[in-house]
């Protein structure tokens, strides 16, 4: 039935809160191993379209696909068994775990012990915690935070946060990434660390990854396809050379028929 | 970040020995060693075998109890501790597994040794039921329909189950037998007790550090991100009641059988309320806080307190003359329990286990302070 290069599809979906329309009718798909951006100004419904994928928002009408099978009525914990993984907009860490712990909760899908065997940390309980240690020690090397492994998360930067946050993501192994707004907050250089994972990502691992971003430049260098919503409704979808010449999208994100002189424009409107 | 210092110039080489509990030899001969001499104190009381006299036995009724409530606190703290829950109906599930224990040893002749764990199982059940609430309602509402656990259960206890548990009298309780050796003594209970309250704080301390411990502190941290990494957030929940009720039973049919004797007014709302001040006075969500929040709040309540009311109550008629002696006798233990806890919390917000930490951090760090 469904294309087989398709790793997600959003069919149609919409969702409501009481009278508003955070989402109406938005329908896109994703490939194997591409990146999407979404884009939007403040309020498109960006963030409700990604809770909308995990199973934490649920849409009225419509239908979201992963791998081609039906995921609409999965809770998100089930969702997060099949692959799915993502970060959040308003970091959503584990606050008083250290950052070891934090990637380390996130294994829970690749464990299997109970309560009971748990509490005697013998023989395979024991096995597991070290096998399991050792993926997420690869994660810490990767994204660079072997000095802050036992730093409770708490007390860490935003940079650093978001940082262990997209590590925990990881350490889930999943086979779509959601990344609500990676870099939001961050200076230059932490953007550019953070770009530099994703595009790592993206490639050693042939992750697909859905990215929310504000930033213009950085979506036209990372991303392979846009999808941009407004006020709840796809506004447009294509290439990133696309998007940038889209009439609707120029207007969304100023208002009024303007040509944007740079990609920077875009983004001083949009915050 | 604090839980993991070390000795200075002490390196872990695996990660097996970086989630060890004892990570040094040292730490481990300490922790082995106290555990012996503590089995060795019954035997150095008037109670043993030796005839010696040097541990007072009243000690060892205090340990006893001690280690009874370092169990149900255990529990409590593996429910609010770790898992953010918030129960007022502990106390209520500590009835259950005394009466669950009692009756099975008296009704049907069920030996101690299979009374506990039926008990046990008995009240983790009940709890999970009471623990069903927490799928809708969080914190304060979460503990007004634990609340209900509170005011349900020794109802039930009282009246519609009284040809059972013998209403508001007092029930006996047999004594425990083993291969003919009576356990009635408090230095024979010692050794049930103890050991009990050794294994089940490992257990906690292990349940700590795995996959259900971090799940756990998932769902306190953060539910709504736990959920979407995977974890059923409702399943452990439930987990959470089960074990920290059956923790509760497995205290409760102890203590039954401690003193042989059961009675309902020592499971009500107070003994629930306690039990979170023990808990937070000892450090909820730390693996120590039971032990340091129980000794600490029985210590006040038992020895320092006592000591302190006569000679106030000299003092305190003459100041206050306007007040009826009387009531001002019946007032001093809650006022000096409740002016304690306030002036504690007020230095130790994060409750002792915490300063512990601190303080062991310092000592293993030294020569070297930074
Ligand atoms: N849980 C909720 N209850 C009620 N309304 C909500 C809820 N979540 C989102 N909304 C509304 O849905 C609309 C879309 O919000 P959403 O957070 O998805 O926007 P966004 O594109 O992520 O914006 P931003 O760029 O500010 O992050 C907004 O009008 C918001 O107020
Ligand atoms: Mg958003």
């Amino acid at each position: 039935m469904e294309d087989s290069t398709v790793k997600l599809h959003v069919d149609n979906i919409s969702l409501s809160f009481g009278g508003i329309k955070a989402l109406q009718s938005v329908g896109f798909s994703v490939q194997h191993g591409q990146i999407v951006a979404v884009i939007g100004p403040n309020g498109a419904g960006k963030t409700s379209l990604i809770n909308s994928i995990t199973g934490f928002y649920r849409p009225q009408i419509g239908a979201i696909r992963l791998d081609g099978v039906d995921i609409t009525h999965l809770p998100p914990y089930k969702r997060a068994q099949l692959g799915i993984a993502r970060t959040f907009q308003n970091i959503a860490l584990y606050t008083n775990m250290t950052a070891l712990d934090n990637l380390m909760a996130a294994r829970h899908i690749h464990m299997k012990a109970n309560a009971l065997t748990a509490a005697l940390f013998y023989g395979p309980a024991r096995r597991e915690e070290i096998a399991n240690r050792e993926r997420v020690e690869e994660i810490i090397d990767f994204l660079e935070m072997e000095n802050i492994r036992k730093t409770i998360v708490g007390n860490l930067s935003y940079g650093l946060r978001k940082r262990v946050e997209l590590g925990r993501a990881l350490a889930l192994e999943p086979s779509l990434l959601l990344l609500d707004e990676p870099m939001a907050g961050m200076n230059v250089e932490e953007k550019e660390d953070m770009a530099r994972f994703i595009l790592d990502i993206h490639e050693r691992q042939k992750m697909t990854i859905v990215l929310i971003e504000h930033d213009m430049g950085l979506v036209m260098d990372i991303s392979q396809r846009v999808v941009a919503i407004d006020f709840g409704i796809k506004i447009a979808e294509g290439t990133p050379d696309e998007i940038k010449q889209d009439e609707h999208v120029i207007k969304a994100y100023l208002g009024q028929e303007v040509q944007p002189e740079n990609a920077a424009d875009l983004q001083a409107v949009s915050e | 970040m604090s839980a993991n210092i070390r000795p200075s110039g002490v390196f872990d080489t695996s990660y097996a020995q970086d989630i060890a509990l004892n990570r040094t030899r040292t730490d481990k001969w300490l922790s082995n060693g106290l555990f012996v001499v503590l089995l060795l104190l019954p035997l150095l009381s008037s109670e043993g075998p030796l005839g010696l006299n040097i541990v007072p036995s009243l000690w060892i009724g205090t340990l006893n109890r001690i280690a009874i409530f370092v169990i149900a606190v255990q529990g409590l703290n593996i429910l609010t501790g770790y898992c953010g829950q918030i129960s007022l109906g502990h106390a209520a599930f500590m009835a259950i597994g005394a009466y669950t224990g009692a009756i099975l040893g008296r009704e049907l002749g069920m030996t101690f040794w299979l009374a506990l764990p039926v008990a046990a199982l008995v009240t983790g059940i009940v709890g999970l039921i009471f623990g069903l609430p927490s799928l809708r309602v969080k914190g304060f509402y979460l503990a007004m329909a634990t609340l209900a656990a509170q005011f349900i259960i020794p109802w039930l206890l009282r009246y519609p189950l009284e040809p059972l548990t013998n209403g508001s009298r007092p029930l006996d309780v047999p004594v425990p037998n083993l291969f003919g050796i009576s356990f009635a003594a408090d230095g024979a209970m010692f050794y049930i007790i103890i050991p009990a309250a050794v294994f089940l704080s490992l257990a906690a301390r292990n349940i700590l550090r795995s996959r259900v411990g971090r799940a756990l502190i998932s769902v306190r941290d953060n539910d709504i991100a736990a959920e979407q990494m995977g974890i059923n957030v409702f399943n452990y929940k439930l987990l959470a009641f089960f074990v920290a009720a059956m923790f509760a039973g497995i205290a409760g049919c102890l203590s039954a059988y401690n003193t042989n004797s059961v009675s309902l007014d020592t499971f009500l709302l107070d003994q629930s309320i306690a039990m979170l001040a023990m808990l937070v006075i000892g450090g909820a969500g730390y693996p120590l806080g039971p032990l340091f929040g129980v000794t600490f709040v029985l210590l006040l309540q038992q020895i320092i307190i006592p000591a302190l009311i006569p000679p106030l109550n000299n003092v305190l008629p003459g100041l206050l003359p306007f007040i009826n002696p009387v009531n001002i006798y019946a007032a001093l233990s809650p006022l000096i329990f409740g002016l304690a806890l306030a002036i504690f919390l007020v230095f130790n917000p994060r409750g002792l286990a915490h300063r512990w930490e601190i303080i062991k951090i310092a000592w293993k760090l030294r020569p070297f302070s930074h």
